[in-house]
């Protein structure tokens, strides 16, 4: 955790080879309440706005730590009833017309974004730390890891603004690859450590709100696996018992 | 067969024991089967509770909200309708509302909180069709010259007062439900929710 | 047992024939005592059978195939999965369970059918077994296939879309065909509904219907076994074979055994591992349908690439018509074949036990070739890998359309007159 925290205040960022490679950053998930209460806060003020989670319910909030009066006061913007859908008033046909495509629901984001390269989560902390500067794109905004992406940096001002380096490299075959490395140009309203943490509280929420049940399923897992054992045994005690008069 | 015959001790425990843990496993894996049947999220998302404002209920209206997908009646009685349950009281099989078809603190003889404020389940307790208001007394509603005002079940004839007390000798058995509700401010009710005690 | 309940039995069966049932198929059905490993897997396809009829009933409940969008502008059904996983109580589990019963089956499948190859249970007299046994292979695919498509995720459209438009490749009536299966121009709403509908009435009756054939052929015919020894040639003086035991409850007990160590193994995937690590449920898939964008990268689900391999192989035309046909006839071609297996095979011993070098060799080869073909197949092509895939493929079916030469040629060992151990 340290030495990928040293290593990124110093090597300025990611490294992208422009061919398929997809360099993604080890995002340090955490199921900690105190840390996807701080992701859904972030999720609600930055991006229910524009994307939907309409298969997450308000109230399946409380599973984090969150009483139905907290997630009414804080957090429940768009519904009037703890138990409806985090849906948006934004019409699709409008959203498109602005970004060049619709946004896409966010509920089960992180399980969508998962690849070869790395995990949903690896890719959403990646892809939220690489937004750049880049004046040939209509929002002003382009991603390193998501290439002429529609969506503007909304964070940027918690993290400022970055600015791309573009250098040319040998690729080790002969050819030529493009490594685009970024610069925090001018600073945001955290440091750089800060906003790392804030964007994996955000990333943490995300995996958590693409299956809420997860936790349950692996302690469930656990004791069914358990039980089967034993009777795995027994049953094979039986097996034995029966076939001791086979030769 | 020999094999049967010559069952030992041992083998007859660890058939018991397996097949009562096997039975154990087959019950543990009913049980997201039979939950899967019963009512979802959405369903008590759908079913929660709805606050309603009857500050514009003026007396002598009736207005209607759903919850849990039924019709719920909100009647702000006047003091004529009131009146007219002392007179229904004999003619009511159950005037005194001894059947469970109202919570506790529903349980008078107006069948509510607020005496002039009726909250009913506007379902006919007979075979669930929605009874349509009768409020005008005499032969104008149509159903009897004597009519105190109440209420009429299209479908078979059962016949309420402003209570929502079924009449006696009709096909509905009891009186309309009365849903959990509670008063949040003076002109505001939630419905599907018990007031404190 | 007591006087009443027997007079009970009696009374059925008089008009049914119960206990003669109970006898023929269990207490009183001789298996080969030698099964091993291998044998469990028979009892578990059918097991899988069970898992997926169950949990099909129960998402059926909670599923809608319904293409148009919601308000949010999700298609309904893909919202209609996510309600299943996240509103509906126990739903996850129980979807969960259907798509890894999904991959399971097909495990469980071909380690079934690798027995058969290895101890020579398609041979005479069992060659209807093996027949019915391909065309349940058949419907599975089948089954699988649409199923796929209902998530309504981007896989299962761009799936349906690409394996639907194989059929265009048909010279004359190809591109007519394949609007007629999708009943639109691209995979639709429309395709959507009549897949719903062969998935869970049409082909699980056939599927249903051709396990019964299998079992009762089996039945009627008796179990091989690993030595590959017919066991009704050497009977005792009860008349019932010497190396038979009744599969009650010797078998049955045992493959409760089979059964439980697979659930824990079916469990662990389930609980910790519903992904797959992208196999079993893949990861594209949890982004709904788009007709306008295909994800860069489309791949079957692993089951069925090794023969999307075959398919990709076949890159020359041939007789003035696309390589695209020919593909889609080598592709049918690999699946078909298996059921002349009966046919092909000259050796004059069944079990790999008693068969030579050269037999064992190229099957090595053969399984080789197919698992290279099964990985090729989740990978885009580039030319290396195509000329691997035709290797392979040339190899696969040299498998089969070789057999009646090189199983003559192999030096066999003698078969013993009784079951080995």
């Amino acid at each position: 955790m340290k030495k990928l925290l040293t290593s990124l205040l110093f090597a300025p960022l990611l490294a992208f080879a422009s061919g398929a490679e997809l360099h993604l950053d080890k995002a340090p998930v955490s199921t900690d309440p105190a840390a996807l209460q701080n992701g859904a806060k972030l999720f609600v003020n930055y991006c229910l706005n524009c994307h939907g989670a309409s298969y997450m319910r308000y109230n399946r909030l409380q599973q984090i730590g969150l009483s139905e009066q907290m997630i009414k006061d804080n957090l429940m913007f768009t519904a009037d009833k703890v138990g409806e859908p985090m849906r948006i008033a934004m019409q699709r046909d409008e959203a498109k017309a602005w970004f060049g495509a619709a946004p896409p629901d966010l509920t089960v984001i992180s399980r969508s974004r998962a690849s070869e390269f790395g995990s949903g989560a690896d890719w959403l902390y990646t892809y939220l730390r690489s937004f750049y500067r880049d004046s040939e794109r209509p929002t002003g905004w382009n991603n390193v890891v998501f290439e002429n992406v529609g969506m503007p940096h909304v964070l940027y001002e918690l993290q400022g603004e970055q600015i791309a380096k573009v250098t040319e490299k040998d690729d080790g075959h002969g050819g030529k690859a493009k490594e685009i490395s970024l610069e925090l140009a001018k600073p945001g309203k955290m440091s750089k450590d800060e906003y790392d943490k804030a964007t994996a509280d955000l990333v943490s929420y995300l995996v958590w709100m693409g299956e809420p049940m997860a936790n349950t399923r692996k302690s469930i897992g656990t004791a069914v696996i358990a039980f089967l054992g034993v009777l795995f045994v027994l049953s094979y005690l039986l097996k034995k018992n029966y076939w001791k008069d086979i030769h | 067969m020999s094999v049967d015959q010559k069952v030992d001790a041992g083998r007859r425990q660890l058939l018991l024991v397996t097949s009562a843990a096997g039975g154990v496993a087959a019950a543990a894996a009913a049980v997201p089967f039979v939950a899967s049947l019963t009512p979802s999220e959405r369903a008590k998302a759908a079913g929660a509770p709805v606050e309603v404002d009857i500050s514009k209920l003026a007396p002598g209206q009736m207005m209607t909200v759903e919850w849990r997908g039924k019709p719920v009646w909100i009647i702000n009685r006047t003091k004529e309708m009131l009146d007219s349950l002392k007179k229904t009281e004999g003619e009511v099989s159950d005037p005194a509302s001894d059947k469970p078809m109202q919570p506790e603190y529903a349980k008078n003889e107006t069948r509510s909180i607020k005496p002039e404020i009726l909250v009913a389940v506007g379902i006919c307790t007979h075979l669930g069709c929605s009874p349509s208001d009768k409020f005008k007394t005499g032969a104008e509603s149509g159903v009897a010259a004597d009519w105190p005002g109440g209420f009429l079940c299209p479908c078979h004839g059962s016949t309420f007062d402003m209570a929502g007390r079924v009449y006696k000798s009709k096909p509905a058995p009891d009186n309309l439900e009365i849903p959990p509700h509670k008063y949040v401010a003076d002109t505001k009710i939630v419905i599907g929710e018990d007031g404190k005690a | 047992m007591t006087t009443k309940a027997q007079a009970v039995i009696d009374w059925v069966d008089e008009r049914f024939p119960l206990t003669s049932s109970i006898k023929g198929h269990l207490t009183e059905y001789y298996a080969p005592k030698n099964f091993n490993f291998w044998y469990f897997f028979g009892s578990l396809a059918l097991l899988v059978l069970v898992i997926q009829i169950v949990t099909g009933i129960f998402l059926v409940m909670h599923y809608k195939p319904d293409a148009s969008l919601n308000a949010a502008g999700v298609p309904v059904a893909f919202a209609s999965v996510e309600y299943i996983m996240r509103d509906v109580p126990g739903g996850w589990l129980i979807r969960y369970m259907h798509s890894t019963g999904a991959s399971a089956f097909f495990i469980v499948v071909y380690l079934h059918m690798f027995r058969g190859l290895l101890y020579g249970s398609y041979r005479k007299p069992r060659e209807l077994i093996w027949i019915f046994g391909t065309l349940i292979f058949l419907a599975l695919m089948a089954e699988a296939f649409m199923g796929y498509l209902l998530p309504w995720g981007q896989m299962s459209f761009w799936g349906a879309q690409v394996i639907v438009n194989l059929f265009s490749a048909i010279p004359v009536i190809g591109p007519d065909l394949s609007v007629v299966i999708r009943g639109d121009f691209v995979v639709s709403d429309a395709t959507l509904n009549r897949f719903f509908s062969f998935h869970v009435i049409a082909v699980p009756l056939i599927l249903i219907g051709l396990v019964a054939a299998h079992i009762v052929a089996l039945h009627e015919v008796g179990s091989n076994n690993p030595d590959g020894v017919e066991i009704k040639k050497k009977k005792g003086a009860d008349g019932h074979p010497l190396d038979g035991i009744p599969f009650h409850p010797y078998y049955t007990v045992k493959d409760i055994v089979g059964v439980v160590g697979f659930l824990i193994v079916f469990s662990f995937i389930v609980f910790f591992a519903p992904e797959g690590g992208g196999y079993f449920l893949e990861f594209n898939n949890f982004i709904p349908a788009d007709p306008l964008k295909t994800p860069p990268h489309i791949a079957p689900v692993w089951y069925f690439t090794p023969f999307y391999s075959i398919l990709r192989a076949v890159t020359y035309p041939l007789f003035g018509i696309d390589a695209k046909f020919w593909g889609v006839v080598a592709m049918g071609a690999a699946v078909v074949i298996i059921a002349f297996l009966p046919w092909l095979d000259r050796s004059p011993v069944k079990s790999i036990r008693y068969k030579g070098g050269l037999f064992k060799a190229i099957l090595a080869v053969f399984i080789v070739a197919f698992f290279i073909l099964g990985y090729l197949g989740v990978l885009p092509p580039t030319p290396g890998r195509t000329l691997v895939s035709q290797i392979c493929s040339v190899i696969y079916f040299g498998f089969f359309l070789l057999m009646p030469w090189y199983s003559k040629m192999d030096k066999c060992k003698p078969e013993p007159d009784r079951v080995t151990g």
